[in-house]
């Protein structure tokens, strides 16, 4: 195998190829030619890194000196100062909020260096197209281990032993799925990989197929085997056609080289994989709403009274996985079970459920500086999550709540930052792990207008088939509009709170029964929010546009850029004069306030000043001066 | 259909369990519904048909099952597709049952306003008025899904439910489908389906059909589309069903004394 004294290691995630990495690929294949580099430089397009923000990404090996926001006219100056002259570019560098000196390692960066790879374990090192790749970094050594040296039953004792939970969200263990459907009757038994990946947002399961599919392949392959299945099916949403495409080639490469197919490996295991592809219906994502679209029928679910393990389908046994969860299989066998359980929380030995053990990975988005996917051990907490390796809230502002596990999860508010996560913490908060989506939410956020952004997903979202999901998601989305609008009253909390209960209890699926989450997890720890907007008619957050409006304060300097900016042509006023907003003709757009050089622009809600940018950075400087 | 037969030829397993406080002994393979109703327990439904596959989506027939293993441990289920097991305690009409029930038809009643049953059964658990949103331009469907089961259940299978969420809606997509046989709107539990024989023509579903009536009474029989397609799926010819079932009557208790009419 030919060795380069450099490796320049590409971001090819959708989020970099969407800001034009490929370009930044050509360029640089470009200045390497004609620098006649060729047989010193290679040039690798990777999987997603992960820090999506900064993209489009490069890391530079074996250094591991890391680019961020490349443009292709970067390429010849990168070129000729790194990779000629061994000088790094600063200029191109990741700097910290707030601070002025750059971080040439990609390691040393705190995004990095906080986490911990296992399912994203070949992340930014390997070209996803390519098995031998894969295969250099012990890629399908767990399956040629297990095929060789290990029964089935041993398998499954190992994945029990690691207490390896459901990373899809429901967190059931998934030795005891395996070992379920093993047992259950009836033949043939399918497994399948779940990655119908539906929370807005999330990214975990997309990242994972584009920037390794093998890894997933070969997880299904080890449950397969230990299981007695000889098909798989992938079930991928059409939005996900790069990962579709990668997942083809590995297909392809993989049978290629016997490791799927007939009599793998010499050893008479037989095991292929098909694609199926979803339409994006969010319920899809649920286990028996899948099967039923895998099996070409309206993807609705059903009540999972007789398990899917037992009757999945064809009403044969099937063990579904998600993404995640198959991804770390590999690294189980060949680490082990103890290894394994050594990262995390809780005790496994007596039972799976006694803890939360192995790493996860979580999508960073909202008001968070370090936007993007991340994987870090369970049990890490919130903040050092939200700041050290989200790198904090831009902006000086205040942290005010994370929503974790998707549209139906719960919020976590500041005073439970020190919160460990992992599946029992984020249950007994109100939320749930979910796959992994974070949306960090700071003081500008009115929680009243987030819940019922979630709600509206989710109204368009439900299947319909069940009356507590359907019907209630439009009475829950009809109190939160009266309330945001200054017309709710105390009863219309009480109603939510029936509604919602009969929801948890009654609904037919999951999607019906977490429903109501992001209202019950807001009214938990925000109901103050909830008061004010009813009882003073006031948006604490300044948000909510039906109880706020703007004011020009003294401090205007008259520079007309509101004047000329504002659509409703509401403000008056001349030159190095106070100008002054009409509110009968002022719809609350907020151009105003967003243009405004000096800050001058308040908002006024419940008869006084709720927000606005002076106040704030006094109160950061008081912070940061303690 | 082995299976079935298998299944005919041995036994059924009984099961042993208590409902409301009474010890009743009913057939492995039953739902909790079935168990209820033979014993004549009462649970209301809406979306439950005996001829068809449950699908639990009304939520109405909801009981609190517990295990006599852990009797504390109570779950609200659908006893519509719950199966019976050996040692369940199953409770239909406890303060929680009654709650959710409650809230279900009061969430049914904003969506329906216009349902007699759905208001006659909302006024039983004590709803009387709601602050709930009416839906706009309501009209009686509840989403059962009885008419999409019924339709594939007679083998036109030619309505679907569209969409999703609270745009869901019951529709025929494809017009050649519909053999204008009314199952779908004679099974509808809420007539929210309409249909109307006028002379001989019959209306549904947007689509108009021949109205063949009996050669004897006059009493409509069918359309042509609904008696062809009867005919072959019972492999009888067309004939055998241009008259009236009170005419065949007629005819066979006629033959049976030797009159003939």
């Amino acid at each position: 195998m030919k060795t380069y004294r450099a490796n320049v290691m590409i971001c090819a995630g959708t989020a970099c190829v969407s800001n034009h990495s490929l370009d930044v690929r050509k360029a640089f294949e470009e200045e390497i030619k004609k620098r006649d580099l060729e047989d010193e430089v290679q040039v690798v397009t990777t999987g997603c890194n992960g820090f999506c923000g900064a993209g489009p990404i490069v890391v530079i090996q074996p250094d591991g000196i890391f680019y961020q926001f490349l443009k292709p006219k970067d390429v010849p100056y990168l070129v000729e100062e790194h990779l000629l002259k061994g000088r790094p570019v600063k200029k191109l560098m990741y700097v910290p909020p707030e601070e002025e000196v750059p971080i040439p390692k990609m390691n040393d960066i705190n995004f990095f260096s906080g986490q911990m790879l296992v399912a994203l374990r070949n992340r930014g090192m390997i070209d996803p197209e390519k098995i031998d790749d894969y295969i250099a970094r012990d890629g399908y050594s767990a399956l040629v281990k297990v095929l060789t040296t290990k029964t089935p039953d041993e398998v499954i004792e190992e994945i029990k032993a690691s207490a390896l939970r459901g990373r899809g969200g429901g967190g059931f263990p998934a030795g005891i799925k395996w070992e379920t459907c093993k047992r259950a009757e009836g033949e043939p038994k399918y497994v399948i990989c779940n990655a119908d990946e539906g929370d807005p947002g999330a990214f975990m399961d997309r990242s994972i197929i584009e920037g390794d599919p093998h890894s997933v392949l070969e997880g299904m392959a080890i449950g397969a085997y230990a299981i007695g299945v000889s098909q798989g099916y992938i079930y991928v949403r059409m939005e996900y056609p790069l990962a579709i495409e990668r997942f083809k080639i590995a297909l392809k490469q993989a049978r290629e080289y016997g490791l799927l197919g007939k009599n793998i490996l010499d050893t008479g295991f037989d095991f292929d994989v098909d694609i199926r592809r979803g339409a994006g219906a969010f319920v899809c994502g649920e286990s028996t709403a899948l099967m039923a679209s895998v099996e070409g029928r309206i993807g609705e679910p059903r009540a999972k009274y007789i398990h899917t393990v037992e009757h999945g389908l064809w009403n044969r046994p099937t063990c579904l996985n998600n993404v995640e969860t198959w991804a770390n299989v590999p690294v189980i066998i060949l680490q082990g079970a103890e290894w394994f359980t050594s990262i995390g929380t809780g005790d496994v030995s007596e039972n799976p459920w006694g803890g939360s053990k192995g790493t996860k990975v979580f999508s960073l988005a909202g008001k968070i500086n370090n936007t993007g996917l991340v994987e870090v051990p369970m049990g890490i907490t919130l903040r050092k999550l939200v700041y050290d390796v989200g790198g904090g809230i831009p902006k000086g502002r205040k942290f005010k709540a994370v929503q974790t596990g998707g549209p139906s999860g719960g919020f976590i508010p500041e005073e439970l930052l020190d919160l460990q996560v992992d599946f029992e913490q984020l249950d007994a908060a109100g939320s749930i792990m979910g796959s992994g989506g974070m949306v960090i939410m700071d003081e500008s956020n009115c929680m009243v207008s987030m819940a019922l952004y979630f709600i509206e997903f989710l109204v368009g979202e439900s299947c319909g088939k069940c009356t507590p999901c359907r019907e209630g998601l439009r009475q829950l989305r009809y109190f939160l509009k009266k309330i945001i609008n200054g017309e709710g009253t105390v009863e219309d909390l009480e109603e939510i709170e029936i509604i919602s209960e009969t929801m948890q209890k009654a609904s037919l699926c999951g999607l019906g029964k977490s429903a109501p989450n992001p209202v019950l997890s807001t009214l938990k720890y925000f109901r103050d929010e909830y008061i004010a907007h009813i009882e003073q008619k006031k948006c604490p957050a300044g948000s909510c546009r039906a109880l706020i409006k703007y004011e020009i304060n003294e401090s205007c300097i008259g520079c007309l850029l509101c004047k000329k900016q504002c659509p409703e042509n509401a403000i008056s006023g001349e030159s190095k004069k106070l100008h002054i907003i009409d509110q009968d003709k002022c719809t609350n757009c907020g151009v105003c306030f967003s243009v405004c050089p000096v800050d001058s622009i308040d908002i006024i809600s419940g008869g006084e000043i709720v927000y606005h940018h002076e106040a704030l950075e006094v109160e950061n400087d008081k912070e940061t001066s303690v | 259909m082995t299976e079935v037969n298998a299944a005919r030829d041995t036994k059924p397993e009984t099961v042993q369990m208590t409902i409301n406080g009474n010890s009743i002994e009913t057939e492995k393979g039953k739902t909790v519904l079935e168990a209820a109703r033979e014993n004549d327990i009462e649970i209301p439904t809406l979306c439950y048909h005996p001829g068809l596959e449950s699908i639990g989506a009304c939520r109405l027939c909801l009981v609190e099952v517990a295990k006599s293993s852990r009797p504390g441990r109570k779950n609200l289920v659908t006893s519509c597709l719950f199966p019976v097991e050996n040692g369940l305690i199953v409770d239909t009409q406890s303060n929680v049952v009654h709650q959710h029930r409650k809230i279900v038809l009061k969430l049914l009643i904003a969506r329906v306003p216009d349902s007699d049953l759905i208001r006659q059964l909302a006024t039983e658990y004590g709803v009387h008025e709601s602050r709930y949103v009416e839906r706009e331009d309501a009209d009686k469907c509840i989403m059962c899904g009885i008419c999409v089961r019924v339709c594939d259940a007679m083998g036109a299978n030619a309505l679907v439910t569209l969409s999703h969420g609270l745009d869901k809606y019951v529709d025929v997509p494809n017009k050649n489908a519909c053999i204008g046989c009314l199952a779908c709107a004679l099974s509808c539990p809420t007539n929210a389906i309409p249909f109307e024989e006028v002379g001989d023509k019959r209306r549904i579903w947007g689509k108009e059909f021949d109205l063949i009536r009996c050669e004897v009474t006059g009493e409509p029989i069918g359309t042509p589309e609904q008696i062809e397609h009867i005919a072959k799926r019972s492999d009888l010819p067309i004939d055998s069903f241009l008259k009236s079932a009170n005419a065949r009557l007629k005819e066979n208790a006629a033959e049976s004394v030797g009159v003939k009419l």
